[in-house]
């Protein structure tokens, strides 16, 4: 959480309340954020940006008032035609609709048709292939010689991990993680590898017409056990309009992958943070799955999840008002004193480690969150059979996004 | 003080006293009992206490209400079947004394 050298200092407690405005992205990439909560989580815990590049919305800063708007989906809605789930509203004509984007029933009907894949009898028949996988990529690690462990471990487990959950090629599978990062983009961002929406829409095509070809293929096939199969066989995702199978497949590939690569290096960056947690897990790694749920709630892959108010109603004492924007700043509620206690700490052998914001609460809850901490237990049992230190050498590079918490590479070493 | 009987999915049964007035997944959580997530502490927003109720027990418990918030999110929890509910939602009283619950195989 130490802010980069290179990060102009604000003095947040300056700024007039009225001005805050969490939503620049530029929070997020130079990891300036946590301040600008603290005081809000004070002062204004629900409050009201009149002004930013998005448009006014409501900021919900407090664990309780995230999941008071998390349960009432009758209420908040995320529905695609009324901006969706993210500060910034997808541009109209482009607009990507997917179940994540939608309310019940049409929402429940398509969630459905994907959550067998991460049912508990099937998680226990992926352990195997994950571990056997999660060995090979540690045993190829360089040892006293320093290199990006975004690249070398966390981008290559969880696009292995899609490959499979979609049964695709897997020589070619780094295609999908350039489409995931090409979904999640901030087109205003340099490094960004695409520049415009039209661009994004053009390079969300190729996947949606590469994938729509296996889908095809598949329709004709036996019903299989992977995402595609799943999609074509469904009558409820058999027949989607080509938007809103482009904005499954996205909504699907980033779920399946981005966050829980950022959950692996932003385990790796704590531990090295809180030397005295890494020493405690050194000594008892039974910790690991009490520690994977704290790493997933300090990193908190997810940023936001917006709704849009469909009724009058009040927040926190505050009135919200039907068609007004509601932000739940996960990374907020997640370090909310009055819900976790000691929350700024990284604890891996908290109580009730499980009780975070991080996968969301209510029907849009992440449907993969077994799997994405099967994965990481897998992750760290395997590492501490290996490494007990991995040093981190430098800072990380973050993505420039108020949405996905995204860590671009991390340079660390084995010592030899 | 009532007592529940909890099974986990292996078939090993824990037949605890619980408190009148808290919630059948609060007593699973104090008394250790494995199988009972609760994610998300008993507000009923993430369906990982779920259980099944023994069939002669579903009169005394009743069903989730359609359309409300556990039967959403009880549509949800892989393995749901006609005779599941979230414990979270289902209250301690003297007419549950003697109540048996099972776990599922896994909370998701």
């Amino acid at each position: 959480m130490t802010a980069p050298l290179d990060a102009p200092h604000v003095d947040v407690d300056s700024i007039p309340l009225d001005r805050m405005d969490v939503s620049d992205p530029k929070l997020y990439q130079d990891d300036v954020w946590w301040p600008y909560f603290a005081r809000l989580r004070r002062e204004a815990p629900v409050h009201y940006c009149r002004q930013s590049l998005y448009g006014p919305y409501w900021s919900l800063t407090k664990y309780k008032d995230i999941m008071q708007v998390e349960v009432n989906h009758q209420v908040y809605s995320s529905a695609s035609e009324l901006g969706g789930i993210a500060v910034e509203d997808q541009p109209k004509d482009m607009d990507r609709p997917s179940f994540i984007r939608m309310d019940p029933p049409k929402h429940d009907e398509q969630r459905m048709v994907v959550s067998p894949v991460v049912a508990p009898g099937n998680l226990a028949n992926m352990e195997g292939v994950i571990r056997e996988r999660t060995a090979r990529v540690l045993d190829g690690l360089p040892r006293g010689e320093t290199f990006d462990w975004v690249d070398r471990v966390s981008v290559e487990l969880t696009t292995m991990m899609l490959a499979t959950l979609f049964d695709y090629p897997f020589e070619d599978r780094r295609q999908l993680t350039y489409w995931s990062d090409v979904a999640i983009a901030n087109v205003r961002s340099p490094d960004a590898p695409v520049h415009s929406e039209e661009e994004k829409f053009a390079e969300l095509t190729k996947m949606t017409e590469a994938l729509g070809k296996l889908f095809n293929e598949r329709a004709q096939q036996p019903p299989k056990f992977d995402l595609l199969s799943m999609l074509a066989h469904s009558e409820a995702t058999r027949n989607m309009p080509f938007r809103e199978f482009m904005g499954t497949l996205s909504l699907l590939i980033v779920g399946g992958n981005d966050t829980t690569r950022n959950s692996m290096t932003g385990g790796l960056m704590a531990l090295n943070e809180h030397p005295s947690e890494y020493q405690k897990l050194r000594d008892d790694p039974s910790l690991i799955p009490s520690m994977v749920s704290e790493v997933i709630r300090y990193v908190t892959p997810v940023i936001h999840m917006r709704r849009t108010a469909t009724a009058d109603g009040e927040i926190g004492g505050k009135h919200v008002k039907k068609g007004d924007k509601v932000v739940m700043w996960y990374v907020s509620g997640n370090r909310d004193p009055d819900a976790i206690e000691d929350p700024d700490n990284f604890i891996i052998d908290r109580p009730r480690p499980r009780q975070h914001l991080s996968f969301g609460f209510g029907i849009h809850r992440c449907v993969g969150n077994r799997l994405a901490e099967l994965q990481l237990r897998i992750l760290w049992e395997e590492i501490m059979q290996r490494y007990p230190v991995i040093e981190v050498m430098g800072p990380a590079k973050r993505v420039y996004s108020n949405f996905i918490h995204g860590i671009r590479s991390l340079p660390v070493r084995i010592p030899a | 003080m009532p007592k529940i009987t909890y099974v986990e999915y292996g078939g090993r049964e824990h037949r605890v006293e619980v408190p009148l007035g808290l919630s059948v997944m609060r007593g699973a959580v104090d008394n250790n009992i494995p199988g009972i997530d609760a994610d998300c502490g008993g507000e009923c927003a993430c369906a990982t206490c779920h259980v099944y109720i023994d069939q002669e027990w579903l009169g005394v418990t009743g069903m989730p209400v359609p359309g409300s918030q556990e039967a959403s999110m009880l549509s949800f929890a892989a393995l749901a079947q006609p005779n599941s509910r979230l414990s979270c939602q289902l209250k301690v009283s003297e007419a549950l004394d003697g109540l048996v619950v099972r776990l599922p195989e896994g909370q998701h």
